[in-house]
């Protein structure tokens, strides 16, 4: 195999801030043996497929479970309040990360398992998992990172790059990402309704009647339970369960929205133009999700909690193989890179989590330089 | 039994209950119920196998296996099915496949037995009954659907009539019968059918005869029922069956068997609407070669339409036709396009990997079929 010109030393470090244009150029040979080798690894973890996978994501949903129910009972004990708030936090971030948000992708759907189907699968979130699974398995999945179809920069309240242009609004940039992050599940489910397609007149508020109809279905369910029910069963405790079911709501959304920015949002991160990406090859398509992502490093258990996102890179390229696979795959596609001189993004949550940082209080200004 | 205690019941009703649903929501409540034990359900059926008796020792053997399902089951009428999902061990996927109820019908909290044909594993088609007659024992659990099926005895096996009834049964597609005729002769009030049954049945060789023992006490009893057993190269004949039930186009009768049989069985009764029959399908479709993918027919059985086999996409063949599946990112990896191909082989168009279960969902975008093929679009 003929290898990309060798970068000694590529780190994210000396990319950051560099125009990526220069150093990420691949032939269209490069580009499909590139992507060859990124399809012999997600075939060959396929074919290797079985009961370990099923056996570990029936036990993280046990554990979750588990969570879920301890969470709920403590709150009959108020001096336990602390520890029920975090339980049902951990209950949520599961349920979302490791299981929702892979289940919904249908990593699991060879299982044949009912429960843990793509088409089947409700996350505990006020966003429909139907609505989810368009506006993220489709539009982002596909389009990731092309500025102008995917709607995940800045998820159309947010200016994340240098490449959408610059308006007073912007100025707002750090409020807005503060306070998505305070209400990220909520967001998350506005986020179908394309307002800002609306305000731009390209998209009617008669085609969001069906949308309407889903989101209210599943916020009055998950109000219903949160802030009604289980309360109204912990009797004079009610208070202090319908704070504890807010705050573990409020400790998930701001837990997802850190590790979801991460993923996509740190220096050294490539957007892409809808030309650049006219009849991509498979194997452009991959370089666009590798180039497109970003990691953040750390142990087994917060690996877990992320839904294993802090390997975005590889849940970019293989968004169907068992989340737990991804760290397994990590180290063969990162060495790939180095063969091609492709960066592969990746940090600490404390680097990434201030390069993101950085880069919503820069992209509230103008451009100081003009955009290339 | 315990189930009728009343805490029991009110932990059922409970269960049930809409207060239930809501504090669960989004998960079924079935989705914490199976975390304490398997054999807990608020809606879904399981049954845990209690026995497995091998009927025939054959090359391809049948057993009986008894099931006691969960509090959820609904009871069966006499001739139906029941969808039983088997996870298999070594691969963990669960795959699903009809079987008919072998016992008399039953109620609420019964045990029911299922009487199956151990049928080979094939490549890329892993064997369901396979498993269940060699792999699964006492203490197995089984995801189970609700009965189903109209192939039943409609009037009252209780109340005595003198309609005529006749079975006309291949093989294993005996079960639907000897469920109806265990039924007959359980709720009449003195062991008797109270009305003339005729049961003609068709096996490969004595040794093959499902219900060889129950089937010979049944025809020695005083009881209605006439049993004719016919083995080996003795085939349906018109002629025999004149014999047998002279106006047998105007007498209510059931038949179940292979294709064979029944294409005999109505070709005599030429368009009786007497006659009801139930197919067992055994994989018609015919297989192309992979490297030569084109051949065969696509026939999408929702909007019933079909054309010969081009080798594209499953998709790019639909839109062929007019259709407009639901769909997304045309290269298998938004899952938007899954649907569920009911017969025939089909190949991933990534891996190059074939696939011949029956009921399996495919991403249409990303899966062509090989030869003779049927997706529910």
């Amino acid at each position: 195999m003929t290898a990309a010109p060798q970068l000694d030393d590529l780190t994210t470090e000396v990319l950051e801030g560099l125009d990526l244009d220069e150093t990420r150029r691949l032939t269209t040979a490069q580009l499909d043996a590139f992507g060859a080798e990124m399809d012999a690894i997600r075939q060959r973890v396929l074919a290797d497929l079985g009961e370990a996978d099923a056996t570990y994501i029936r036990n993280v949903v046990k554990y979750q479970r588990g969570f879920e129910v301890a969470g709920r009972a403590l709150f009959y004990l108020p001096p336990a309040w602390p520890l029920a708030v975090a339980s049902l936090a951990v209950s949520k971030i599961l349920d979302n990360m490791e299981i929702g948000h892979n289940v919904m992708h249908g990593q699991y759907d060879w299982l044949g398992d009912p429960g843990l189907n793509s088409r089947m699968y409700e996350w505990d979130n006020v966003c429909p998992s139907s609505q989810w699974k368009y506006s993220h398995n489709y539009i982002h999945h596909t389009f990731t990172n092309i500025v102008g179809k995917d709607r995940d920069i800045g998820y159309g309240i947010l200016r994340m790059d240098p490449d959408q242009e610059w308006h007073p609004y912007y100025l707002g940039n750090p409020l807005y990402a503060f306070l998505l992050m305070i209400g990220f599940e909520w967001g998350v489910a506005l986020h179908d309704l394309e307002v800002e397609n609306i305000v731009a007149g390209r998209r009617k508020v008669s085609d969001n009647k069906a949308l309407h109809a889903g989101i209210m279905r599943k916020v009055k369910q998950q109000a219903l339970k949160d802030y009604l029910l289980f309360p109204a069963l912990t009797g004079p405790l009610f208070p202090l369960t319908f704070a504890g079911n807010a705050t573990a709501n409020l400790i998930r959304n701001v837990w997802a929205f850190n590790i979801i920015f991460c993923g996509h949002f740190p220096a050294g991160v490539a957007t892409f133009s809808e030309e650049e990406c006219e009849d991509e090859s498979r194997g452009h398509w991959y370089y666009r999700q590798l180039l497109g992502s970003a990691n953040i490093t750390g142990g087994r258990l917060f690996h877990l909690m992320t839904g294993n996102l802090s390997h975005q890179i590889e849940h970019h390229l293989f968004p169907d193989i068992p989340a737990r696979r991804y760290p397994e795959v990590a180290g063969e596609v990162r060495e790939a890179c180095e063969r091609y001189g492709l960066a592969y993004n990746t940090g600490p949550l404390g680097k990434q989590l201030l390069s993101v940082a950085g880069k919503i209080c820069r992209m509230a200004l103008p451009d100081r330089k003009p955009s290339h | 039994m315990s189930t009728t205690a009343p805490l029991a019941r009110l932990g059922r009703g409970l269960v049930r209950s809409r207060l239930a649903a809501a504090l669960a929501s989004p998960h079924p409540v079935d989705r914490y119920l199976e975390q304490v034990n398997p054999m807990w359900a608020a809606h879904e059926v399981r049954a845990e196998v209690v026995d497995v008796r091998h009927e025939t020792t054959g090359e391809t053997p049948v057993a009986t296996i008894t099931l006691q399902p969960t509090s959820t089951w609904r009871g069966h009428r006499a001739g139906q099915y029941v969808q039983v999902g088997v996870d298999l061990p070594g691969s963990a996927t669960r795959l699903t496949r009809c079987f008919t109820l072998s016992s008399a019908a039953s109620v609420p909290g019964e045990q029911i037995t299922l009487t199956v044909r151990a049928h080979d594993d094939r490549p890329g088609r892993p064997s369901v009954s396979s498993h269940l007659v060699r792999g699964a024992g006492p203490g197995t659990v089984l995801h189970l659907s609700q009965a189903q099926g109209e192939f039943t005895l409609h009037e009252s096996a209780a109340t005595p009539t003198n309609n005529h009834l006749v079975f006309i049964t291949g093989g294993s597609g005996i079960t639907p019968a000897m469920s109806i005729v265990r039924t007959l002769l359980r709720d009449g009030y003195d062991g008797r059918a109270h009305r003339r049954v005729t049961f003609l049945h068709y096996s490969r060789s004595p040794e093959d005869q499902i219900f060889a023992a129950e089937l010979a006490r049944i025809a020695a009893d005083d009881n209605d029922v006439d049993v004719h057993l016919r083995h080996g190269d003795h085939v349906f004949s018109e002629f025999e069956l004149r014999r047998l039930v002279p106006a047998y186009r105007d007498t209510d009768t059931w038949a179940c068997g292979p294709a064979g049989l029944m294409e005999l069985v109505a070709a005599a009764y030429d368009g009786s609407p007497r006659l009801r029959t139930e197919f067992f399908k055994i994989g018609t479709a015919t297989a192309g070669a992979p490297e030569r993918p084109a051949g065969g027919s696509v026939s999408f059985t929702r909007a019933d339409r079909a054309a010969p086999n081009t080798g594209a996409s499953l998709l790019e063949q639909a839109e062929a036709l007019g259709l407009r599946p639901e769909h997304g990112c045309r290269m298998g990896i938004c899952f938007s396009c899954t649907a569920r191909k009911t017969e025939g082989t089909v190949r991933d168009l990534r891996t190059g990997a074939t696939s011949s279960m029956p009921d399996e969902d495919v991403q249409v975008c990303v899966t062509a079929p090989v030869g003779d093929c049927a997706v529910d679009l």
